[in-house]
C-alpha cells in the first residue's frame, strides 16, 4: 500500500532533555517516550541520548540504543558519527534538545553526516527562537506581537526602556523557562536584570509590559499537507505577568466567548502555517480583558510543558502524533488512540474542566525570593479534573501536597498585609484570596488588587459561601462523642432537604470529607481520622457518592475504549462497568514532582504496571501528575487521574475491589497511606502495613535495632531546653535538630555550638511537650552508603550497595553516588549486607526497600530505612541491569522468582549519579548543600572507570571544563587538606588558581602557585573575587563553607550567588570538587568512551 | 431554583433545576459538544423544536452580549433575532458571568425570551443515552406541578420547522443597510431595491438562515436578497443562488426543491448551499436523505475534501444527511466526514453548483472553511 511516510528514514536519533530542572521536568520523559513508541511502531530503529537515568524513556525496550551522555553538540556529534542515523528529532527534549539541534545545524554537523531533521525544519525553529526574526515573521502576516527591542548592551537597554515606557519586561533570547528575565519598573531594576540576562544570552529583549491582560495558550498541530488543528486551549488563572509555569492554568478557557476563542484559534493556525511547523507547537497570547485586542507572546516550536498538560487534559497524544507527522504522515493517516474508531484529525471536545496548579518548594531554600513573576520557580505541577471549576480547583489544591485541604478549612495563614499579599503574588496567593474572602473582601476588591478575572473569583467565592453555610451548622457536632454518633448526627441533619442539598453541593464543589468534618466541627470532637470517617459513613448512608467518568476526547459522542478516568460528584452514573473478578492490581502513584520525589518514582510505578500487565493482571494506576509517563492512559488498563488521598483512594478501591494494592513504588505519599488503608482491610501487597509502620516510627524502629544489635546515631525526642542540653553534653556537637513543629524556614538544621543551637531553637522551633524536637548525633567525615534491595518473606533476593562521593551531611538526594562502590572496605560491605539481612528478616519485608548507612572506618550505623522503592532504584537497576521493581512486583504478586545470578561485583564499569540544581531560577537562594535536599533532578552516566563516569555525569548536569582560571575558597583546614591534591593537579595542568585569604595561604605554604583574591567585605583591596566573576575570567568556582551556620554562610554567599547568577559552574563540596577536577585533569573529552548502555556488559 | 425533571421517550429521567423561563416543554432532545458559543447556538434557527444539551458542563460564564440589530439589519452578536431552541440543558450553569461584552446573564436572557433552562443534569449520562438510542423526544416538567400540566409531545419529523423560522417576506441587504419588502413585492421592485449597478447579487433562500451567512456574503461585496424558503426567485435578476441552513426534515421542503430544479435550467448560475442547503441541493440532484442516529452538533467535526489530502475542522449542526450513493451521475461528493464517512457536501461535475453539510460561516465554531464563500463569490 502506498504510504505518506518517508521510507528512507530507517534509523532516528532522538534527543532527551537531560536532568530534571525547573522549567524542564518530567514532561519531556512523557513526550520522548511517546515519540519513541510512535517510531518503534513503524519498525524504525531508535537511538536516544539522555543522561537522565531515572526516566522511563531510558528503560529497556523503549529505545533500541540508549546513550547516557550529555545532550550537548559535542556528544551528540560523537553519537551521530557512531550511529549514523537517517533522521533526528529535536522537538521532544525541551529547550535543551532544541538548542543543541540548532547548534548542530549551525555547525554543519547535520549536513556533514546527512542527518535529516524530522518535523519542523530548523529554519522555522530559529524563526521562533530569535525574537527579532520572530516579530518580523509575524509582521509579514499582520499578526501583532509584543512591542520589543533587541539590545546587546545595558545602555541600549535603558534607551529602549525609555522609548517603550516603564514598566518593561526583560527577556534573554534562547533561554528556557524565562531564565534571566524579569519585570522592571525603573532604570535601577532594569540594570540589575539585564546584567543577569546578558550572562545567559548575548541578546536581550526589552518589551512593553501588558500586566493585567489575560494569558491564553493554544496547542496547534500541522502536518506537511498543511492540515491544521488546535488540540486544546488553556487560560491562565493569573493574568499576564506571571510565567505560565507559575500560574494556575485552566483548560479549556473559561472566560472567552466564541468570538474570542475562535479569533485566537484562527490566528494560531495562520501563524503555524506561516512559520511552517510540521508537528506540534504552542502559541501564547496576551488578550485584553476589555476588548478583542491581543498580542502573541511567543511560539514554542516543540513539545512543551503545556503540550504535555494539553495531552493529559484532552486525551490527545500530542507527542505521539507529532512524531508520526515528522515521519511524513498526514493527520488523516493516524487513528485516535482513545476511541480507536475515529481519527487523529479532530479537535477534542471536553466535558469536564481541568485545573493545573504548580507545586513550589521555596521553603527549602535559604533567602529565596517568594514573589512570582516572569521566571519559573515551581518544581512540579498537578492536574485536577472535575465537572465544576470549584471541584477541580479544590482537588488540585489538595494534590499539591503542601498541607492544604482545598480552598477553605486550611490552617490559618499569618499574613500581615492582605492587600500587599494580593497585589504582589507569591506561591501562597490563592490562599491569601481565601483569607481575604473570609475577612470580608468582596470579589471586586480582590479583582482590583489581583486583576484575576472576576469569573474565577466568583467561583472561589461560591466555595467560601458553602463553607460559611457549613460552619453555621456546626452545632451538629455538639454532643458527638464517637464515629457512630457523628454519623447519626449528620444523617439526622440531612433529613432536612436544605441540609442534604448543602452537603451534596459541598461535595460537588470539591469539599473533601476532611473539609466537611472540620467545617461542621466534627474534627474538633473526633479528631482528624475519625471525623473523616464519620462524614464518609454518613455520606454513603445518604447516597452521596462520587461517580466515575471517562475522558474520551469527544464528550461521549463516540464510544471510547480507553479507560482514562476521574471521579466527580456532578453526575449520577458510572461510565465503567466493574468486573469484580479479583484481577485488578492498583498501583498508587507518586503525585506532584517535588524536591525529593520526582521522575524516579514514576519509573518505579511504570515498571510495576508493566510487570502487572505481563503477569496477566489488570493494571490500575492512581496518580495526578500530568508530567509523567505513569499517567499516560496507554501504560495501564485503567488510569484514575485523581487524588491520592485516603478518601479518594478508598472511593476507587470500593469500586474496583482489587486483588491487591501496591503502595511501595510511589514514594512517600502511598507509603504514608499504608496504615490507614490496612485498617480498612485493603489488601496491601508485599510488606505489611505494620512493618511499614515499624520502620517509619522512630521509637519502634530504634527499639528493633537495639533488639537485633544494630547501631544507629544517638537520638532523642526532647521537650525542653534542659533535656536538649543534657543530650548534647552526652553526644557532643555537631547535632542535627529536627523540630516537629516548624515556625519558619527549613525543617532541620545542623548546629555546631551552643549559641547556634539556642538561636535555631528560639527562632525556628517551639520546643514543648506537644512539639518535641528530635536531636541526633551528627557524625562528621563519615561515608554514606545506600542499600537498595528487594526481599521476599524477609529474605533478600537482590541488592545494590552504592556509595556517596560526598561525606555524610549532604542530603542523599543531593549527593553524588557511585555504583558499584569503588572505595568501600570489603569488611564494610560485608557488615552492611549482614545488617540489611537482619532488618529484612525482622520486618518480614516482601518487596523493595532501602537502608541508608553511615560508615566511618568499619563502624556502621543505620540512619534510615524505608520499606519502599527509593530514589536510587532506577539508577541501580539500570547500572546493574536487573530491574529491581520488576522483581519486587513479581514478589508482591506472589509469583515465584529466582535470585539473580549476577551481583554488583561482576560489573566492569561504574555508574555515577549526579545531581542537578536549579539555583539559577531561585533568585537570592543560597546555592549551598546541606541536610535538606535542594536538587531538582539527577543524571546517571556509565564509564569504564570512575573518572570517566564522573566527567560525563558532571558535564550532564551543566558543569563545564574550565579552560584557564579556577577560584578556590575552601572553608575548614580539613577541607583544605582534602583539596590539596586536586589543587596540585590543577596547577600541574597549567590552570591558574585564584584563592581567597586562607586558601591562598594554604596553597602557597604547600608550594602551589596562586593569586590571592579578596572578599566583598574588603572592597578596597584588589583583585576582587566578584570582579573576576563578572568579567567571566573565572570558569569554575569551588567554595565550601566551614559549616552551615548563618554567619559562615553569609561570608561566601555573594561569591556563590554571583557564580550562579553569572552562569559560572560552582561546586560547594570538596570531595565532589576533587573528583571533578581529578577527572578533567586526568582525561580529556576525547578519552571518554561513546558507548550505548547495551555495550556495558 | 425549582426542581425539574427531563423525561425521555424511553422513560429515562434526569433530575435538574430550572434557571430559565419556567414552563413545561417538549421537543427533540439533542446534544452539542461545542465548548463555546451558547448565544450563537441558541439563536441558530436550526435548533427550532429542539431541547439542546451542552456536553461542556460549565455554561453561562461569559454572559450574553446585547441582542441589538446593526445598521445592516442583522443582529450584531446573534445568529437571528431570537432564541430558537426550546430549551438548553446543562450540568453547571454559572449565574455569575464576566465579559466586557456581556449585557445580562444567560438565565435572564432565557427568562426574557421565555426559553427553558435546566442545570444540574448529568449531561454525560444523557449524551451517552442519546448516542446509544439515537435522538429522542423528551419533555421537561416541573416537579411541583401536577402531571396534567405536562406538555404534548410534538411529532418532530412531521412539522415543517423551516416554514416557522423562514422570513415571511423578501429582505434586501446591500449598501450597509437592509429593506424589508412586501411578501408580494413585484420582481422589478425587488431587483431595484438597494441595487448598485455592477454589484453582484445573490438570492438567498432562507430556510432558517444564520446571520453570519449573510455577513459572510456581504463582507465579500455582494448584495443579498433573502427570500422565503418556498419563494420562486426564478423571475428575479441575480448572479448567484444561495441555499441556507434550516431546521427539521428536508422532505418537508419540496417547494424549495421544485424551485431549485427550475434554477438548474441555467447551467451557468452559481449555486452554493449550506447544511439544509446541501440537503435540498442533493434532493434536487436526485439523492435520498436519511436521519442520522444522533446527528452532528459540534465544533470539531473533521471533513476531508473528496480525493484530496485537504482536511478541515468544521462546525456542524444537523440531524439529517445525504446518502451519497443515491446522487445522480452528474454529481459527486465534495466533502466526507472523517469520523463516520457520511456525506459533508456535494458538487456538480460540470456546473458551478456545490454545497457543504457543515457551516463554513462558523458562528459558533471554527472558521477554517470560510474560503468556500470566496470560492462562491469568485464564480459570480
Amino acid at each position: 500500500m502506498e504510504t505518506n511516510r518517508n521510507e528512507s528514514i530507517k534509523k532516528v536519533l532522538l534527543l532527551g532533555s537531560g536532568a530534571l530542572k525547573i522549567g524542564e521536568a518530567g514532561e519531556f520523559d512523557y513526550s520522548g517516550s511517546q515519540a519513541l513508541k510512535a517510531l518503534r511502531e513503524e519498525g524504525i530503529e531508535t537511538v536516544l541520548i539522555n543522561p537522565n537515568i531515572a526516566t522511563v524513556q531510558t528503560s529497556e525496550g523503549v529505545a533500541d540504543n540508549i546513550y547516557f551522555l550529555p545532550v550537548t553538540p559535542y556528544f551528540v556529534e560523537k553519537v551521530i558519527e557512531k550511529e549514523r542515523p537517517d533522521g533526528i528529532m529535536l522537538a521532544f527534549g525541551g529547550q535543551t534538545a532544541l538548542n543543541c539541534g540548532v547548534q548542530l545545524f549551525h555547525d554543519g554537523v547535520l549536513e556533514k553526516y546527512g542527518v535529516k531533521v524530522l518535523g519542523t525544519p530548523v529554519e522555522a525553529i530559529i524563526d521562533t527562537e530569535d525574537r527579532e526574526k520572530f516579530v518580523e515573521k509575524l509582521n509579514e502576516i499582520d499578526v501583532k506581537t509584543i512591542k520589543s527591542e533587541a539590545v546587546e548592551s545595558a545602555e541600549a537597554a535603558c534607551e529602549a526602556a525609555k522609548r517603550l515606557g516603564y514598566p518593561v519586561i526583560v527577556r534573554a533570547a534562547y533561554a528556557l523557562g524565562g531564565l534571566g528575565s524579569g519585570f522592571c519598573d525603573n532604570e535601577e531594576e532594569l540594570l540589575s536584570t539585564v546584567e543577569k540576562a546578558f550572562s545567559f544570552s548575548p541578546q536581550v529583549l526589552i518589551e512593553k509590559s501588558l500586566r493585567g491582560w489575560k494569558e491564553v495558550e493554544y496547542e496547534v498541530v500541522r502536518d506537511r499537507f498543511d492540515n491544521c488543528i488546535t488540540v486544546c486551549n488553556m487560560e491562565n488563572f493569573d493574568p499576564l505577568g506571571i510565567h505560565t509555569g507559575e500560574s494556575i492554568v485552566i483548560a479549556p478557557s473559561q472566560t472567552l466567548s466564541n468570538r474570542d476563542y475562535h479569533k485566537l484559534r484562527e490566528l494560531s493556525i495562520k501563524i503555524i502555517r506561516h512559520i511552517g511547523i510540521v508537528g506540534e507547537c504552542n502559541v501564547q497570547y496576551a488578550y485584553d480583558p476589555e476588548s478583542e485586542d491581543y498580542r502573541v507572546i511567543e511560539v514554542n516550536a516543540r513539545l512543551s510543558r503545556s503540550s504535555a498538560l494539553a495531552s493529559k487534559a484532552t486525551g490527545y497524544p500530542l507527542a505521539f502524533v507529532a512524531a508520526k507527522l515528522g515521519l511524513g504522515y498526514g493527520l488523516f493517516d493516524i487513528k485516535n488512540s482513545v476511541t480507536k474508531t475515529t481519527g487523529a484529525f479532530f479537535e477534542p471536545a471536553l466535558d469536564y474542566v481541568v485545573c493545573k496548579i504548580p507545586r513550589w518548594d521555596l521553603g527549602k531554600f535559604h533567602g529565596v525570593d517568594k514573589e512570582l513573576g516572569s521566571i519559573m520557580k515551581s518544581v512540579g505541577e498537578v492536574m485536577a479534573i472535575g465537572r465544576t471549576f470549584e471541584e477541580a480547583i479544590q482537588k488540585g489544591l489538595r494534590m499539591i501536597g503542601q498541607g492544604m485541604h482545598g480552598f477553605v478549612e486550611n490552617k490559618e495563614l499569618v499574613i500581615p498585609d492582605i492587600d500587599k499579599a494580593l497585589r504582589e503574588p507569591t506561591d501562597k496567593r490563592i490562599f491569601v484570596i481565601s483569607k481575604a474572602f473570609r475577612a470580608g473582601y468582596t470579589v471586586d476588591q480582590v479583582h482590583r488588587l489581583t486583576m484575576i478575572d472576576k469569573w474565577f473569583l466568583e467561583k472561589l467565592m461560591n466555595i467560601m459561601h458553602t463553607s460559611e453555610e457549613l460552619h453555621a451548622l456546626d452545632t451538629v457536632a455538639k454532643d458527638v462523642k464517637d464515629i457512630e454518633g457523628g454519623v447519626a448526627a449528620l444523617t439526622e441533619l440531612c433529613r432536612q432537604p436544605d441540609n442534604y442539598e448543602l452537603l451534596l453541593r459541598a461535595k460537588m464543589q470539591g469539599f473533601s470529607d476532611f473539609q466537611v468534618s472540620r467545617a461542621l466541627g466534627l474534627e474538633k470532637r473526633l479528631g482528624v481520622d475519625h471525623g473523616i470517617k464519620a462524614v464518609r459513613l454518613a455520606r454513603k448512608e445518604l447516597g452521596i457518592v462520587p461517580v466515575v467518568k471517562q475522558i474520551d476526547t469527544l464528550a461521549a459522542e463516540y464510544p471510547a475504549q480507553t479507560n482514562y478516568l476521574y471521579l466527580t460528584y456532578s453526575g449520577k452514573t458510572n461510565d465503567i462497568h466493574y468486573e469484580h473478578d479479583d484481577r485488578s492490581i492498583v498501583v498508587l502513584g507518586s503525585g506532584a514532582y517535588r524536591i525529593g520525589s520526582s521522575v524516579e518514582f514514576d519509573w518505579c510505578g511504570v515498571q510495576a504496571l508493566n510487570t502487572i500487565r505481563k503477569e496477566g493482571y489488570r493494571s490500575v494506576m492512581i496518580n495526578y501528575n500530568p508530567e509523567t509517563v505513569s499517567t499516560d492512559y496507554d501504560m495501564c488498563d485503567r488510569l484514575y487521574f485523581d487524588e491520592l488521598s485516603f478518601e479518594r483512594v478508598m472511593d476507587i478501591l470500593e469500586l474496583e475491589t482489587p486483588h491487591g494494592v501496591i503502595v511501595s513504588t510511589g514514594g512517600q505519599i502511598p507509603n504514608n497511606l499504608a496504615m490507614r488503608l490496612d485498617e480498612e482491610h485493603v489488601p496491601i501487597l508485599g510488606t505489611s502495613a505494620k512493618s511499614i509502620d515499624n520502620a517509619e516510627d522512630r521509637d519502634k524502629f530504634s527499639a528493633m535495632l537495639d533488639r537485633i544489635g544494630v547501631d544507629q546515631p544517638e537520638w532523642s525526642a526532647l521537650t525542653s531546653m534542659e533535656d536538649i542540653n543534657a543530650f548534647v553534653d552526652k553526644v557532643g556537637f555537631p547535632v542535627l535538630v529536627r523540630p516537629s513543629y516548624v515556625l519558619s524556614g527549613a525543617a532541620m538544621n545542623v548546629c555546631s555550638n551552643p549559641e547556634e543551637l539556642e538561636r535555631f531553637l528560639k527562632l525556628a522551633a517551639n520546643v514543648s511537650k506537644q512539639h518535641p524536637v528530635v536531636v541526633s548525633q551528627f557524625i562528621e567525615h563519615a561515608k554514606e552508603v545506600e542499600m537498595d534491595a528487594v526481599a521476599k518473606d524477609g529474605e533478600i533476593i537482590a541488592y545494590a550497595i552504592s556509595e556517596h562521593i560526598e561525606f555524610a551531611g549532604v542530603h542523599s538526594g543531593d549527593a553524588t553516588i557511585q555504583f558499584p562502590p569503588q572505595k568501600l572496605y570489603v569488611e564494610t560491605v560485608r557488615r552492611i549486607k549482614r545488617i540489611s539481612r537482619e532488618i529484612a528478616r525482622e520486618l518480614k519485608i516482601s518487596g523493595p526497600f532501602n537502608i541508608q548507612f553511615l560508615a566511618r572506618d568499619n563502624d556502621i550505623k543505620v540512619i534510615e530505612c524505608n520499606l519502599r522503592a527509593s530514589r536510587s532504584f532506577p539508577f541501580v537497576s539500570k547500572v546493574l541491569k536487573i530491574n529491581l521493581i520488576e522483581l519486587a512486583t513479581k514478589i508482591m504478586l506472589g509469583i515465584p522468582v529466582e535470585k539473580p545470578d549476577k551481583n554488583l561485583f561482576d560489573l566492569d564499569y561504574v555508574g555515577i549519579k549526579a545531581s542537578q540544581f536549579s539555583f539559577n531560577r531561585l533568585q537570592n537562594a543560597d546555592p549551598v548543600l546541606g541536610v535538606d535536599m535542594v536538587s531538582t533532578g539527577e543524571v546517571g552516566c556509565l564509564g569504564r572507570d570512575t573518572q570517566c563516569a564522573v566527567l560525563k555525569s558532571m558535564l550532564s548536569v551543566g558543569y563545564r571544563i574550565p579552560k584557564k582560571n579556577v577560584l578556590l575558597s575552601i572553608g575548614t583546614p580539613k577541607q583544605k587538606v582534602a583539596m590539596l591534591e586536586a589543587a596540585r593537579l590543577l596547577s600541574e595542568k597549567g590552570y591558574h588558581i585564584y584563592a581567597t585569604g586562607g586558601s591562598s595561604k594554604f596553597l602557597s605554604d604547600n608550594g602551589i602557585e596562586n593569586t590571592r583574591v579578596y572578599w566583598p567585605d574588603e572592597p578596597e583591596k584588589k583583585p576582587q573575587a566578584i570582579d573576576l566573576l563578572h568579567s567571566k575570567e573565572i570558569e569554575l568556582v569551588v567554595n565550601t563553607p566551614k559549616n552551615l551556620t548563618p554567619g559562615e554562610l553569609r561570608n561566601g554567599y555573594r561569591i556563590r550567588r554571583a557564580a550562579i547568577d553569572l552562569n559560572i559552574p560552582l561546586i560547594t563540596n570538596v570531595r565532589l570538587a576533587s573528583a571533578f577536577i581529578n577527572a578533567f585533569c586526568t582525561m580529556t573529552l576525547d578519552d571518554l568512551c561513546i558507548a550505548p548502555w547495551s555495550e556495558y556488559k | 431554583m425549582r426542581k425539574v425533571t427531563l423525561i425521555l421517550d424511553d422513560g429515562s429521567r434526569y433530575e435538574g433545576k430550572s434557571f430559565g423561563y419556567e414552563r413545561p416543554i417538549a421537543g427533540e432532545v439533542v446534544f452539542n459538544t461545542a465548548m463555546t458559543g451558547y448565544p450563537e447556538s441558541l439563536t441558530d434557527p436550526s435548533y427550532a423544536g429542539q431541547l439542546m444539551t451542552l456536553t461542556y458542563p460549565l455554561v453561562g460564564n461569559y454572559g450574553v452580549p446585547s441582542t441589538e440589530t446593526g445598521p445592516d439589519g442583522l443582529p450584531v452578536n446573534m445568529e437571528s433575532d431570537r432564541i430558537h431552541a426550546d430549551a438548553i440543558i446543562v450540568s453547571d450553569y454559572s449565574p455569575a458571568y464576566c465579559h466586557w461584552n456581556a449585557r445580562e446573564s444567560l438565565g435572564d436572557w432565557l427568562k426574557r425570551e421565555k426559553v427553558v433552562g435546566v442545570t444540574g443534569i448529568d449531561t454525560r449520562a444523557l449524551t451517552k443515552n442519546l448516542r446509544e438510542h439515537g435522538v429522542m423526544m423528551g419533555k421537561i416538567v416541573f416537579d411541583d406541578e401536577p402531571e396534567a400540566e405536562e406538555p404534548e409531545m410534538p411529532d418532530y419529523g412531521a412539522i415543517n420547522y423551516v416554514d416557522i423560522v423562514s422570513t415571511k417576506t423578501p429582505v434586501v441587504y446591500a449598501q450597509g443597510e437592509s429593506r424589508v419588502l412586501a411578501a408580494d413585492a413585484p420582481a422589478e421592485v425587488i431587483d431595484s431595491t438597494l441595487n448598485e449597478p455592477g454589484r453582484k447579487r445573490v438570492v438567498l433562500v432562507d430556510c432558517g438562515v444564520k446571520s453570519n451567512i449573510i455577513r459572510c456574503l456581504l463582507k465579500r461585496g455582494v448584495e443579498v436578497v433573502r427570500v422565503p424558503w418556498d419563494y420562486d426567485y426564478n423571475n428575479l435578476k441575480f448572479d448567484g443562488l444561495f441555499l441556507s441552513n434550516g431546521p427539521g426534515d428536508p422532505d418537508r421542503c419540496e417547494a424549495a426543491v421544485a424551485n431549485l430544479r427550475k434554477a438548474f435550467t441555467n447551467p451557468e448560475l452559481p449555486i452554493f448551499g449550506i447544511c439544509m442547503g446541501n440537503q435540498l441541493l442533493s434532493k434536487a440532484a436526485g439523492a435520498h436523505i436519511y436521519k442520522l442516529k444522533y446527528g452532528h452538533r459540534s465544533h470539531n467535526q473533521p471533513v476531508r475534501m473528496a480525493g484530496t489530502d485537504r482536511c478541515f475542522i468544521t462546525s456542524q449542526n444537523h440531524g439529517y444527511a445525504v446518502d451519497s450513493s443515491t446522487l445522480s451521475k452528474d454529481w459527486e461528493p465534495l466533502f466526507i466526514n472523517m469520523n463516520d464517512g457520511s456525506n459533508e457536501g456535494i458538487r456538480h461535475k460540470k456546473n458551478p453548483w456545490f454545497s457543504a453539510q457543515f457551516h463554513p460561516e462558523a458562528a459558533s465554531g471554527p472558521t477554517d472553511t470560510e474560503f468556500l464563500f470566496d470560492d462562491f463569490v469568485k464564480l459570480l
